[in-house]
C-alpha cells in the first residue's frame, strides 16, 4: 500500500487558489524533493499533509486513513509523521533533551526513566549528543535544525517532511544540516523535502517533483528531469537557480 | 505637636500587626482567586465559544474603566438589598478579586497572544493534546512574557487594598486610621503606615524577582 495519497487536492485561502488539483503517491522508502517558485504552494501542501491546514477538496490518505478526521485520529497520525520547519520551533524553554524527548513521553512512547536514553541515542544520530543539557537559545542555527530533526526522530516516524529545513540558516551551517538529511535518506526513511538546495534535490531523492501554479508541473527521476525538463517553466526555474 | 515621636503610637503595635496580617491576608486571597478568573477568562476570550468572548469582554471593559472603590461599594451597599449580606472582609475579597481578574484576564490574554503561532503548531504536529500544548509549550514562555506586568499589577493590588477601609474592613490602613482617631499623631501614624506598605512591597518584589530568575531559567531570546 502506498505510504501517503494526495488525490486531485485543492485548497484556496479566500478568493486565492494555492492547490489546484495536487495528485500525488508516496511510495515506502521514496525520497522526493520538490522545487518550485515562491508562492507556488510547497508550503502550503506539506501544511495540509499533516491537516495544519484543512483542504477544500480532494483527498489525502496516510496508509490508507484520511488525514482529515477527528482531533484523536489526527493526534495518532501526526504522531507517525515528522515535521521539520524553516524555522526550527523548538521550544526556547525547554533543554534539548526535554525538546525531544517531550511528545514520546506524553503519548506513551518512552518511559519518563528511559526518556534520557532515548534523546542521546536521536542526538547521536544527529550529532549532538554533547548539547542534550542545553537551552536552544545557546545553539546555533544549525545545531537547532538538527535538534528539531532529533525531536522528530525520537517519534520514530513513518514519514518526515521537510519545509526549506535549511533556507534559515548561514551558508556554512548548511553542510550540516543536509549530511543528517542525507544519512537519514540512507536509513531508509520516506521523506518529502521541499527545497531550494538544487544539487542536494539531485543528489539525494529518488523523485523530483516540480510544483507551479499550485499543481504538480513535472515530476519523475532527478537527473532525467535537470537534463531535460519537458515545460518551458521548469527549463526557465532551472536557468534562474543557476543565475543565483 | 512635638517633633515626630513613634511611642505613642507603638503602643497600638497590637493593631498594626493584625491590620497587616488582614492585608496580606486580603491580597493573598485576591491574588489567588483573581489568578483564576484571570486564567480561565483569558482561555475563554481566546479559545471560548463566540458568547463566551463577548460576555468576557464586557466584564472586563465594565470594571476596566469604573472606579474600584464603587465596585466595592456596590458589593457592600447594594448586594444586601439582595439578601446577599458581606461582612466587610468578605465584601472586599469578592470586589478585589472581580475588579483583579478583570486586568489578570488582560494581561494574560496578552500573554497568550504573545506566543507565536509557530509554536502551537510545532507542538500539535507532534500529535500531543491541545491541553498538552497548553501546558508544555505556551505556559512558561507566556508568563515570562506577562511577568513585569503581572507582578506589577499585585503591587498594585497590595496597595489598592487599602481602600477597603472604607467600609471598614480592618486591613492596615483601617487600623491606622483608627490609631490616628485615638491619639491624633497624624503625621506619625501614616508615615508609619506608609512604611509599612513600603517594607511590605518591597518584601514581594524581592519574592517576585528571586521567583523570576529560578522560573525562567532559559536564554531570554530564542
Ligand atoms: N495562511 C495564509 N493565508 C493567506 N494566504 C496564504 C496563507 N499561506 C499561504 N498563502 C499564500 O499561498 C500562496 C502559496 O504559499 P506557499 O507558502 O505554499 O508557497 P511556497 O511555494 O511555499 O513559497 P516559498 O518558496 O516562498 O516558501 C502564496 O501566495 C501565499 O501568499
Ligand atoms: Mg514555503
Amino acid at each position: 500500500m502506498a505510504l501517503l495519497e494526495i488525490a486531485n487536492v485543492r485548497k484556496s485561502f479566500g478568493s486565492l487558489e494555492v492547490l489546484k488539483g495536487v495528485s500525488l503517491t508516496v511510495e515506502p522508502g521514496e525520497i522526493i524533493a520538490i522545487v518550485g517558485r515562491s508562492g507556488s504552494g510547497k508550503s502550503t501542501l506539506l501544511r495540509c499533509i499533516n491537516a495544519l491546514e484543512g483542504i477544500n477538496s480532494g483527498e489525502i490518505r496516510f496508509r490508507g486513513e484520511p488525514v482529515r478526521q477527528n482531533m484523536k485520529n489526527l493526534r495518532l497520525l501526526r504522531q507517525r509523521m515528522g515535521i521539520v520547519f524553516q524555522s526550527f520551533n523548538l521550544f526556547p524553554h525547554l533543554k534539548v533533551e526535554r525538546n525531544v524527548t517531550l511528545a514520546p513521553v506524553l503519548t506513551g512512547k518512552v518511559s519518563k526513566a528511559d526518556a534520557r536514553e532515548l534523546a542521546l541515542e536521536v542526538l547521536t544520530r544527529v550529532g549532538l549528543s554533547e548539547k542534550i543539557d542545553a537551552f536552544p537559545g545557546q545553539l546555533s542555527g544549525g545545531q537547532q535544525q538538527r535538534v528539531a530533526i532529533a525531536r522528530c526522530l525520537a517519534m520514530s516516524p513513518e514519514l518526515m517532511l521537510f519545509d526549506e529545513a535549511t533556507s534559515a540558516l548561514d551558508p556554512e551551517l548548511v553542510g550540516e544540516v543536509l549530511r543528517v538529511i542525507e544519512d537519514m535518506a540512507r536509513n531508509d526513511l520516506t521523506m518529502i523535502l521541499v527545497t531550494h538546495e538544487m544539487n542536494f534535490a539531485r543528489n539525494v531523492s529518488t523523485r523530483l517533483i516540480f510544483m507551479n501554479e499550485g499543481m504538480v508541473w513535472e515530476q519523475g527521476p532527478p537527473a532525467e528531469l535537470f537534463a531535460n525538463p519537458k515545460t518551458e517553466e521548469f527549463a526557465s526555474f532551472i536557468r534562474a537557480t543557476k543565475q543565483a | 505637636m512635638t517633633g515626630f515621636n513613634l511611642s505613642q503610637i507603638l503602643h497600638y503595635q497590637d493593631l498594626f500587626l493584625s491590620g497587616v496580617l488582614m492585608t496580606a491576608l486580603l491580597s493573598c486571597i485576591v491574588m489567588f482567586f483573581g489568578s483564576i478568573i484571570g486564567i480561565l477568562g483569558a482561555v475563554g476570550v481566546r479559545w471560548g465559544p463566540r458568547p463566551v468572548q463577548y460576555a468576557l469582554r464586557a466584564y472586563v471593559e465594565v470594571i476596566r474603566n469604573t472606579p474600584g472603590l464603587i465596585q466595592l461599594f456596590i458589593v457592600f451597599f447594594v448586594l444586601p438589598s439582595f439578601e446577599l449580606r458581606l461582612p466587610p472582609f468578605h465584601a472586599a475579597a469578592i470586589a478585589f478579586s472581580i475588579y483583579f481578574g478583570a486586568y489578570a484576564i488582560e494581561i494574560i490574554r496578552a500573554g497568550l497572544d504573545s506566543i507565536p503561532r509557530s509554536q502551537i503548531e510545532a507542538g500539535q504536529c507532534l500529535g500531543i493534546t491541545r491541553w498538552e500544548v497548553f501546558r508544555h509549550v505556551i505556559c512558561m514562555p507566556a508568563l515570562r512574557n506577562i511577568y513585569p506586568a503581572f507582578t506589577s499589577q499585585i503591587v498594585l493590588l497590595v496597595l489598592g487594598t487599602s481602600i477597603a477601609s472604607q467600609i471598614s474592613a480592618e486591613e492596615l490602613f483601617y487600623m491606622g486610621s483608627f490609631v490616628e482617631s485615638r491619639t491624633y499623631r497624624s503625621f506619625e501614624v501614616y508615615t508609619f503606615v506608609c512604611a509599612i506598605y513600603l517594607v511590605m512591597v518591597l518584601i514581594l518584589k524581592t519574592v517576585f524577582a528571586a521567583g523570576g530568575r529560578i522560573l525562567f531559567r532559559w536564554p531570554a531570546h530564542d
